[in-house]
């Protein structure tokens, strides 16, 4: 079961007290946008074998949102982290490049 | 002025251990910058505590503060006096980002009292109820089967189970069924 900590209350919280919020640092198109970074905002998603970043939120808890790294593949949690930011902070890219050297992940490596 | 009840208005079940609807309790959701000075004041002037740290929960006799999330209190009082409380709060608060708003008729508190009570919770919600992962002076907000609560410890033997007054005939049928003779776990 994937267990991540929530770093806005640190409880260790398992995935039934949790709700998923998709995919991590979406950047939002809007008004004069063009159709090509719309259609991008809207419908084109990362769906990796591996190192992914989504949204999630404590639900069942102190109801906030945050956001997780974690592999798609084996389930290992690489950290857990603020929802305020638009980037992966340093520590978490370190962490997963301790692990997975080499990843990519949309804009991100 | 209406009489007001609690929900399964003081209904208690013994099994493994005891549960008790608690009736009315007065509980009033605090926002806003924990951190700032004005909030606690008002805090301490109203409970007599400070602002808990992260996942905290003080209890005196009669009062109570909590943490409930990073700019969010949940301080209990007696029912009767949440009213005034609110409007003790507003007033200390003025001017400041907040909200401070009297929740007592949407909760629904029981008590699980006995050496066993965290067997109860432990069957229900998925927390780990080991006396060195979960203390008294910790608030846990999460889910008992698949109803939102909260809890705190009151003494050793005594658990205060919160959730919404609407689910409260559920939550108690959980914990009845989960503290059924015969079904202790030994764990704890």
């Amino acid at each position: 079961m994937l267990v991540l900590t929530c770093p806005c209350c640190g409880v260790e919280a398992d995935e039934t007290e949790l709700a998923a919020g998709g995919q991590a640092h979406i950047k939002r198109e809007t008004v004069g946008a063009s159709d090509d970074a719309f259609e991008e905002y809207m419908f084109m998603r990362e769906n990796p074998k591996g190192v992914h970043f989504e949204r999630w939120r404590h639900a069942n808890g102190c109801g906030k949102w945050f956001h997780a790294a974690r592999c798609t593949m084996t389930l290992e949690v690489f950290g857990t982290y603020t929802a305020q930011t638009y980037e992966p902070p340093a520590d978490i890219r370190a962490a997963i490049t301790a692990k997975r050297p080499g990843w990519s992940w949309g804009r991100f490596s | 002025m209406s009489n007001a009840v609690s929900a399964l208005q003081g209904e208690a079940h013994t099994g493994f251990a005891t549960i008790t609807e608690q009736g009315l309790r007065g509980m009033i959701t605090l926002r806003g910058d924990l951190s700032a000075a004005p909030m606690k004041k008002a805090v301490k002037a109203l409970t007599g505590s400070g602002v808990p740290q992260m996942r905290g929960c003080v209890l005196s006799d009669s009062h109570g503060v909590a943490w409930m999330s990073p700019d969010e209190l949940l301080i209990l009082c007696p029912y009767t006096h949440a009213e005034a409380a609110v409007a003790e709060l507003s007033k200390a608060l003025a001017g400041q980002h907040f909200l401070a708003a009297n929740m007592s008729d949407a909760r629904a508190v029981f008590a699980i009292t006995g050496s066993a009570a965290r067997q109860v919770v432990a069957k229900l919600a998925p927390v780990d109820m080991a006396q060195s992962a979960f203390s008294e002076g910790e608030i846990r907000r999460t889910r008992l089967a698949q109803a939102p609560a909260a809890f705190w410890l009151r003494d050793a033997e005594m658990i205060e189970v919160m959730c919404f007054r609407s689910q409260a005939e559920y939550v108690f049928e959980l914990l009845k069924r989960a503290a059924q003779p015969g079904s202790e776990t030994g764990l704890f």
